[in-house]
């Protein structure tokens, strides 16, 4: 049986981006040409206008997400949200200042975003300490884990909402309860969270939350923090002095037509969420259950439930990624894999979750959205189980497996 | 990556796939050398197997199997049928670098090219290991 051939190529990495809704770019359009003013404009008509985009564009961020339209800063992407929050909550609620060492304690998880994991190096090195924690095997991070690492001088706890590689989500609002109680402030990198899922920073209990437009189909470029103005007001030291903007947070005349993209694409997400996580939470399933009732030895990464519905993490043991992925030219897919001794590593965020060798080497991340078709999915799968026959029918190790010989207890001249 | 036509040719058309029998098999034929290269959490893993004409001295064939990256793959591939009608000490000379131009690799690419050649000296090894020659 052969699927109906879709057009090609097919893009299933929609965690990597998206391509911007058609919607998006016609609400930025006049921003660039007559409606050009800078919102910094306080007395014409250009500026009101430009001011009037921004204002709107604030309160579709907030809708998204639950906040107060007053509580958004625009940025110019999660990159540079995770720095602010990080960097900015640090230095503000740092025990000593700085050019001293024991200036407070930060927890962060293994498995976050480099965007995550840089900023709190940067901090380690300017006298912070630091403690990464390894997510549970099936990717998750709960309270618990949280709690016990905690101490007296944790001064900021950084946990992202889900994973870019596995997609499974953490315990936030717990995690964000826990925060509120010993007065830590707690931020998450929601990029790969925001517009799939429903948020609520107020109930769920985030000070400081990063996201960027291009992962919700938006333009790139563009992305907000969130920072919580009431129980508690949170502080930040800005990273970017000037003229003051967004309420001195972050200076710089504004990327107005990027903020109108994002503001529409926030809206656009929050329109048809729910109907648009289970039509893509019924491809994910047909997807998995075409590959695993196909081919044996393979594991689907994460937890079960606990993750993104458009989003899957494959590994297929006895198959190198790259190779894979070659036999998949027609398909945009990532591999969280390949060779240790070439310049690809493979991917730490499954070595985080203790993910063996043999199966971390092998996986691919598939990432569906909103122009995802069942036609692309069923030839997806289709393309995918024929290419890891084809390199199982090449792999020795697959061979030792049906053979009964077990790869781990072989001694490998490691190179 | 964008891969060398030869190396998406050798990819997509892979010569002299298979094994000579199963690994039990193979250990125990004395006119056939295996060589075992890599190891599976670097990503990549190399079989080659050669069969000797006990009575000419030369590889009469040769079979390989991969797990690795495209490179790789072609890499071996190549190898079996350079190999196909040496003698062992034609074998011995093969070089990493005569892959490498053949193949068009880019230097992130090489060592696939040394496993390679590791792979044909272990199998020339092991086949003059089990007839007891030098
Ligand atoms: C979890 C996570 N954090 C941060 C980023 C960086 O976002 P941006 O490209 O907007 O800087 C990404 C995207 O790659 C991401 O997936
Ligand atoms: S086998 Fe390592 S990159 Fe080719």
């Amino acid at each position: 049986m052969s699927a109906k051939l879709p057009k090609l190529p097919i893009y299933l990495d929609h965690a990597a981006t998206t391509a911007c809704d058609p919607r998006v770019v016609e609400a930025m359009l006049p921003y660039f040409t007559e409606k050009f003013g800078n919102p910094g404009s306080r007395n014409h008509s250009f500026g009101w206008a430009a001011e009037e985009a921004v204002t709107k564009a604030r309160h579709q961020v907030a809708e998204l997400i639950g906040a107060d339209p007053k509580e958004i800063i625009f940025t110019s992407g999660a990159t540079e949200s995770n720095n602010l929050a990080i960097k900015g909550a640090a230095n503000m609620y740092a025990k000593k200042p700085a050019g001293q060492t024991q200036r407070g304690h930060i927890i962060s998880v293994s498995h976050e975003h480099k965007a995550v994991l840089d900023p709190c190096k940067r901090l380690e090195k300017e006298g912070f300490e630091v403690t990464l924690i390894d997510p549970q095997s099936d990717g998750t991070v709960t309270r618990e884990m949280i709690e016990t690492v905690i101490r007296d001088d944790t001064i900021l706890v950084t946990v992202m909402w889900a994973n870019n590689e596995i997609g499974t989500f953490n315990e936030i609002p717990e995690i964000g309860a826990l925060c509120h109680e010993k007065g830590i402030i707690f931020h998450t990198d929601a990029t790969q969270w925001v517009g799939k899922m429903p948020t609520n920073v107020k109930e769920d209990n985030v000070d400081l939350l990063s996201l960027s437009g291009h992962k919700l189909y938006g333009p790139k470029g563009v992305g907000a923090l969130y920072v919580r103005r009431r129980r508690p007001r949170v502080r930040l030291m800005a990273l970017q002095e000037g003229g003051g903007q967004e309420r001195g947070f972050r200076s710089g005349t504004l990327n107005v037509t990027g903020i109108v993209g994002l503001g529409k694409a926030c809206e656009l997400c929050a329109a048809d969420m729910d109907s648009e996580r289970q039509r893509l939470l019924n491809l994910r399933n047909k997807l998995e259950a075409a590959i695993t009732n196909a081919l044996d030895v393979v594991q689907i990464n994460g937890h079960p439930d606990k993750r993104l519905a458009h989003l899957t993490n494959i590994s297929f043991g006895f198959v190198e990624g790259e190779s894979l992925m070659m036999a998949l030219k027609e398909i945009a897919m990532s591999s969280g894999s390949a060779c240790t001794s070439a310049s690809l590593e493979p991917s730490y965020v499954l070595k985080a979750l203790g993910i063996g060798d043999d199966l971390a080497h092998s996986s691919l991340r598939i990432s569906m959205g909103r122009w995802t078709t069942e036609e692309e999915i069923d030839y997806a799968a289709e393309k995918i189980i024929e290419a890891v026959n084809k390199l199982r029918d090449l792999s020795p190790l697959y061979d030792m497996h049906n053979e009964g010989i077990d790869i781990t207890k072989i001694e490998w001249a490691a190179h | 990556m964008a891969y060398s036509e030869k190396v998406i040719e050798h990819y997509e058309k892979p010569r002299n796939v298979g094994t000579f029998g199963t690994q039990k098999e193979i250990k125990e034929a004395t006119n056939i050398g295996v060589g075992l290269v890599g190891a599976p959490e670097c990503g990549d893993v190399m079989q080659l197997q050669i069969k000797v004409n006990d009575d000419t001295g030369l590889i009469e064939d040769a079979k390989f199997k991969c797990f690795g990256c495209g490179s790789a793959i072609a890499s071996s591939s190549l190898a079996t049928e350079w190999l196909k009608g040496k003698t062992l000490d034609e074998g011995m000379e093969i070089k990493n670098t005569e892959i490498v131009e053949e193949l068009a690799l880019p230097p992130v690419k090489i060592h696939c090219s040394v496993l390679a050649e590791d792979a044909i000296k272990s199998a020339i090894a092991d086949y003059k290991q089990k007839n007891n020659k030098d």
